[in-house]
């Protein structure tokens, strides 16, 4: 009975000895998956997602309680990215579309406050002359329409032209 | 040497963890889904498998035998494989972030995969030395590895074609693990003196 | 000098392609016609591969036949030309040949009847311009490659001049059933085509013409080998029928047994290809000065009362072509600009005929043999067809599984879409729908990556910018600070220092 505790407790104190100080060698500074995916987001910080910054979400993506698909700006593009990356499918069918802002002409007085909102420059303007949007550059943040006064900034989705067009996938064959 | 080449045949093909002893049924089935895992989660068993049979050899001659204490063999397997698991993660999560991920709950879950506790109760069954349980262990690893693979293989073409709703997910899955299952019985009496 | 044979051996060790129905007859038996000038050309800025031309004329404006109306857009564009004389009514959307009818930016000129052309700058020996200016003229005139592709034909001389070309193929197969175009052109204007043939062989520096033309156009070899015969370097060599004959790496492999490489050019092995109809449109734009501004398309197909090959200009609607043919006998079940094979399907007839199309089709039930797809067999027959040696039927299942990048593994971007695997297929699986679908989405997504890092880069600026700013204010305002303090502490000094004189003066 005595040598069967001794044992016991010996392996056992033995063995949580030896794995305390592998967890000191092998100790892992922060989550090197977080910076990684970070630098996968647009960094607009534009909280569409619902974390504060691109930061915060890269965090939620990467311990599960967010999926890659909560970035609008990034769209489809960087939510596959993401799950590659981290080794995970995305659910299927969820197909989101950026949108872009568009200043309607009659409603802009040329105040600049979108202009200087904007996180990637992407409204050029003077004050008290019509601002316009290039849609190159814009993440659909949302940031200016909720500074316009006016609001003269609508949220749209991307027209679809020739240029963008993409050949629709063929129904599968039973 | 001739009779331990035979040793690792026979425990690869002839009596394989897998697919002939039924162990290790769980990571078997649920990380089979992509190759690149699957090599991955084949590797860590295969390192844990033959770590704790060199343990488990340890306890069995130096502890349980010279104590006479037979009856805590399992208890004290089960926390050396345990130990050789955390450990095991550790080392993953520093050298490989992403395999950490993919494998998820399924590295934990080596402790309880039931062929890790296995191989070594067989070996004291047995009563292997120390180089034979060592072999037997790491010989067990790569059957595990290369029914993983040749499954991951074919779960991924299995991906792609068009399965009826019936039968698509798991159930096509066990068909096939089961018509592997009946392929690998084809080696048996390949080594007639094994076993 | 080279002699040009095909070992019968190559032949039988190619054995890809699919030989489809020819369907030529009877519109290659019979003369190209003008086709006349409708009540309204529509001229879209995009009729070539790269950047839409640029408008150069306002709505209102009276232009010329050959008159410059939108210029080069950049570096891979080609200007456009009024295609007869008339008036600017409208620079607006207008629908394209495309294959979801969608629209984009057109010239809608309607002509005036008089077909005035501008003075055009003839030359009656255009085989003594020097290399460049025959290149410049090619790009003066807007032409593109009209066998379909619409590469810009003058980027292409250039890309030879740089890459070392020693052959230049013509290429005549014309391997899309349907379409007589090519072979009508070879045997009404064979010496044209040699002249404009030779013209480009001069541009680029390379030493022999092989002109490729299948044997189930006999009469057009005989043409092209009467008038081939003054030069020795132009060679015109029969080749199999066979589908796709004319991609540039088919017809290369077939003239002289070399592979382009997959991630090179038709140039890195010292070979450039060009349609027979781009020579025509070089040798008339060099010896007549005439700009692109009409071209030979085939109107054909089984819901056509008279099909026939008719010279017609640029911007003129699919209707207009029909009425000129006798009128549609039966409603058409598919109505296709270009070849019944890589062709565009085409929801709308006022679609207008642009620089690479060769063929207008009304195709009627029968023909079109609509049948819904079943599921894959694995025969393996799309990969017998399949004349870059791809695996379509692996492909189409990634693609299905949506699992692009694997797709892209096996060979995607090598994929032509040429449609061989999917005619082939005894499922009838649309198969290079599936790979048109996958090229455009991956293309899509390389177009949005490089949104986003241009965001991400105008993202970051802006905050290093206004990080900055705040800097340069503190720092400002810190210096004024310690400016203003020094001063105190100078006027403080001084305070002192008068006191301290007043006191040592009392």
């Amino acid at each position: 009975m005595l040598t069967a505790v001794i044992s016991l407790a010996a392996i056992s104190s033995g063995l949580g000895l030896a794995l305390g100080l592998a967890s000191r060698k092998f100790h892992v500074e922060g989550n090197s998956l977080v910076a990684e995916v970070q630098a996968m987001l647009p960094a607009a910080n534009c909280g569409q997602c619902g974390f504060p910054g691109c930061a915060g979400a890269a965090e939620a993506i990467v311990d599960g309680s967010a999926a890659p698909t909560c970035c609008p700006p990034g769209g489809k593009v960087v939510a596959q990215a993401i799950a590659d990356h981290l080794g995970i499918t995305l659910a299927a069918g969820e197909d989101i579309r950026p949108t872009i802002a568009l200043i309607q002409d009659h409603l802009c007085i040329g105040c600049t406050k979108c202009i200087k909102n904007c996180p990637s420059d992407a409204i050029i303007g003077a004050t008290k002359q019509l601002h316009i949007v290039m849609d190159e550059a814009c993440t659909g943040c949302n940031q200016c329409a909720e500074k316009c006064p006016t609001g003269a900034i609508e949220m749209l989705e991307l027209p679809q032209s020739i240029h963008n067009w993409v050949m629709p996938q063929p129904a599968r064959y039973s | 040497m001739r009779e331990m080449l035979l040793t690792i045949v026979a425990i690869v093909l002839v009596n394989n963890v897998v697919l002939v002893k039924f162990l290790g049924l769980c990571p078997f089935m649920g990380v089979s889904t992509k190759v690149d895992s699957a090599v991955g989660m084949g590797l860590a068993t295969t390192f844990v498998m033959t770590l704790s049979c060199a343990a488990a050899w340890a306890i069995e001659h130096l502890l349980l035998q010279a104590f006479d204490l037979g009856y805590l063999r399992i208890l004290t397997y089960i926390v050396v494989i345990a130990a050789v698991v955390q450990f095991v993660e550790m080392v993953i999560k520093k050298s490989s972030p992403e395999l950490h991920r993919v494998l998820g709950i399924y590295l934990p879950l080596i402790t309880t995969n039931c062929a890790v506790l296995g191989i070594p109760l067989l070996n004291a069954q047995g009563n292997a030395g120390l180089v034979m349980s060592v072999v037997q262990g790491f010989a067990s690893g790569l059957g595990f590895i290369m029914v993983m693979v040749i499954f991951a293989g074919l779960r991924e073409r299995l991906a792609l074609v068009r399965v009826p709703a019936t039968f698509s997910g798991a159930p096509i899955a066990y068909i096939t693990a089961s018509l592997l299952a009946l392929a690998f019985m084809g080696f048996a009496g390949l080594v007639p003196a094994a076993h | 000098m080279p002699t040009i044979v095909i070992p019968p051996l190559r032949r039988l060790l190619q054995r890809w392609g699919v030989h489809p129905d020819s369907h030529k007859y009877p519109a290659a038996g019979l003369d190209i016609e003008d086709a006349g000038l409708p009540d309204m050309l529509r001229l879209p800025l995009s009729q070539h591969v790269g950047a839409p031309a640029k408008v150069i004329v306002e709505v209102g404006e009276r232009v010329l036949r050959g008159q410059l109306i939108a210029s080069t857009g950049g570096k891979i564009s080609a200007p456009l030309h009024a295609p007869t004389s008339g008036t600017i009514v409208a620079i607006d959307e207008a629908v394209v040949p495309h294959p979801a009818a969608l629209t984009d930016v057109a010239i809608h000129l309607r002509p005036d009847g008089l077909d005035e052309w501008i003075p055009l700058k003839s030359e009656l020996y255009p085989i003594n311009l020097s290399e460049r200016e025959i290149s410049d003229r090619v790009e003066d005139a807007g032409i593109v490659g009209m066998g379909g592709a619409s590469f810009p034909s003058a980027v292409k001389l250039s890309l030879g001049h740089r890459s070392k070309v020693t052959t230049l193929m013509l290429n005549g197969s014309e391997c899309e059933p349907y379409l007589s175009c090519d072979d009508r052109l070879m045997q009404e204007n064979a010496h044209a085509i040699i002249e404009g043939a030779r013209l480009i062989l001069k541009a680029t520096g390379a030493t022999r013409v092989l002109a490729g033309i299948e044997d189930n156009k006999p009469e057009a070899i005989l043409a092209m080998k009467l008038a081939a015969k003054p030069f020795p370097e132009v060679h015109i060599v029969k080749i199999p029928s066979r589908y796709p004959m004319g991609a540039d790496r088919q017809l290369i492999k077939m003239l002289t047994g070399i592979e382009a490489p997959a991630d090179g050019r038709a140039a890195d092995v010292g070979v450039l290809v060009h349609n027979v109809g781009t020579a025509y449109a070089v040798y008339r734009a060099l010896r007549y000065g005439e700009p692109l501004t009409e071209r030979v398309v085939t109107v054909a197909g089984g819901a056509v009362s008279a099909p026939r090959n008719l010279r017609v200009r640029l911007g003129t609607p699919m209707a207009y072509l029909f009425e000129r043919c006798g009128g549609l006998r039966v409603p058409p079940a598919r109505v296709v600009s270009g070849g019944p094979m890589m062709g565009i399907g085409v929801q709308n007839l006022d679609t207008p005929v642009v620089k690479g199309t060769s063929g207008v089709l009304a195709l009627a039930a029968a023909e079109v043999g609509e049948r819904e797809a079943s599921a894959c067999i694995r025969c393996g027959s799309c990969v017998e067809a399949c004349p870059v040696g791809l695996l379509p039927l692996e492909m189409a299942a990634r693609i299905h599984a949506n699992a692009l990048g694997e797709a892209e593994e096996i060979g995607l971007d090598d994929c032509l879409t040429c449609g061989a695997c999917g005619f082939i297929c005894p499922s009838r699986i649309p198969l290079v729908q599936y790979f048109q679908h996958a090229k455009g989405e991956l293309a899509s997504r390389s177009r949005e990556q490089k949104r986003l890092d241009t965001i991400k880069e105008l993202t970051e600026a802006k905050a290093a910018r206004i990080e900055r700013e705040a800097r340069e204010k503190a720092e400002i305002h810190a210096r004024r600070k310690a400016e203003r303090e020094r001063a105190q502490a100078a006027e403080a000094a001084a305070k002192a220092a008068r006191a301290a004189e007043k006191e040592t003066e009392a």
